[in-house]
């Protein structure tokens, strides 16, 4: 048989050709719509971080770390993503990797590539946009605080996509919801504490080197002294 | 101790080819998370590969032609990275040309 390296990647096969359909016309609108929006100025430094941190997520991906009972699990990086770039260039940036993963190294299906970008991509990203960007602004602006607000909210993203994974399959008729669900957010509960850990620390090392990066950062911790802050994205009447 | 963005994007990116090349090919082989749940709950064998995957350059993260299943991964992971790096800076410049308000042709309207 051949391997099929999954984490939360679907392959082709188990979806419904209308799961997949309907996931692929979401995951197709929200990168166009994302297109609109993001915005990055020519001269910024996020030109180059949008491969630098496609190329992380990528490399981090590979990397299956054990969790109980003959498991592995890896990092999947639409927080990350979102906290560094927002959420709607974090979302082009998880597409470009799932898609490159499932042309180049047949991980992850072609017909599943939209609930694929859908699950571990956009539902992320966005989630995260929201969550952080309205913690922000209610919890006080320390370091400390804003690592807890990026862990906690990057376990929750992996467990939104594990539940929209599972309702997918369900829905598809492949597994009942009564039986997968409590299964994958077991595993994924876990899987979560190494993408929490891994978040956290890519952001903690991204606060200490250039915290301008840190797009959804608060000001306080994101701003050098004397500096202008840039607008993250462009709101999307303009 | 901020950095220029130069360091930062070299730093970053070596970070990325690093882990991808040299600690990629000793991480868990376990199955993953819906591979798990998967065989447990008996659909893994729905899981097929496109018809276009079978000609996948770089099928299940193994170099082909390469014995060394190590080795093998490692050079998957160093090629990968360096592709997404290259696309991920080719998406930038797509988003800045649109952000001057001159879409590029085909672009989605």
């Amino acid at each position: 048989m051949i391997h099929l390296p999954l984490a939360l990647h679907i392959p082709d096969g188990f979806l419904s050709g209308g799961v997949a359909a309907v996931a692929g016309v979401l995951a197709i609108a929200a990168v166009a719509y994302a297109l609109r929006v993001a915005n990055v100025e020519p001269d910024e430094a996020r030109v180059p971080l949008l491969g630098v941190l496609a190329a992380f997520i990528f490399a981090a991906q590979m990397l299956n770390f054990p969790i109980v009972g003959g498991t592995s699990g890896h990092f999947l990086g639409a927080t990350l993503a979102a906290v560094l770039l927002g959420p709607w260039l974090a979302c082009l940036v998880m597409a470009v990797v799932i898609t490159v993963q499932a042309f180049a190294f047949a991980d992850g299906g072609i017909s599943a590539l939209g609930a694929n970008i859908l699950n571990m991509g956009v539902l992320g990203a966005l989630l995260a946009g929201l969550l952080v960007g309205a913690l922000v602004k209610v919890l006080p602006h320390a370091r400390s605080v804003f690592l807890g607000v990026v862990a906690t909210v990057s376990w929750f993203a992996v467990m939104v996509g594990t539940a929209a994974t599972s309702f997918e399959l369900a829905i598809s008729d492949t597994v009942p919801l009564g039986t997968s669900l409590p299964a994958m957010l077991g595993v994924h509960s876990l899987i979560g504490i190494g993408e929490a850990v891994i978040t956290t620390a890519a952001v903690a090392a991204v606060l200490v080197s250039r915290p301008d990066l840190v797009a959804l950062g608060p000001p306080q911790l994101t701003t050098e002294p004397g500096r202008v802050p840039r607008p993250v994205e462009r709101s999307a009447s303009a | 101790m901020n950095v220029s963005t130069r360091i930062f994007v070299i730093l970053a990116l070596a970070v990325a080819v690093g882990l991808a090349t040299a600690v990629s090919p000793f991480a868990s082989p376990n199955p993953d998370g819906l591979e798990k749940v998967a065989g447990d709950k008996q659909f893994l064998d729905e899981g097929k590969l496109h018809s276009i995957q079978e000609d996948s350059p770089i099928p299940d993260y193994a170099f082909p032609g390469v014995h060394d299943q190590r080795v093998a991964t490692g050079l998957a992971g160093f090629i990968g990275t360096l592709a997404v790096f290259a696309i991920g800076y080719g998406l930038a410049f797509v988003v800045r040309r649109q952000s001057r308000g001159a879409p590029p042709p085909g672009a989605p309207a």
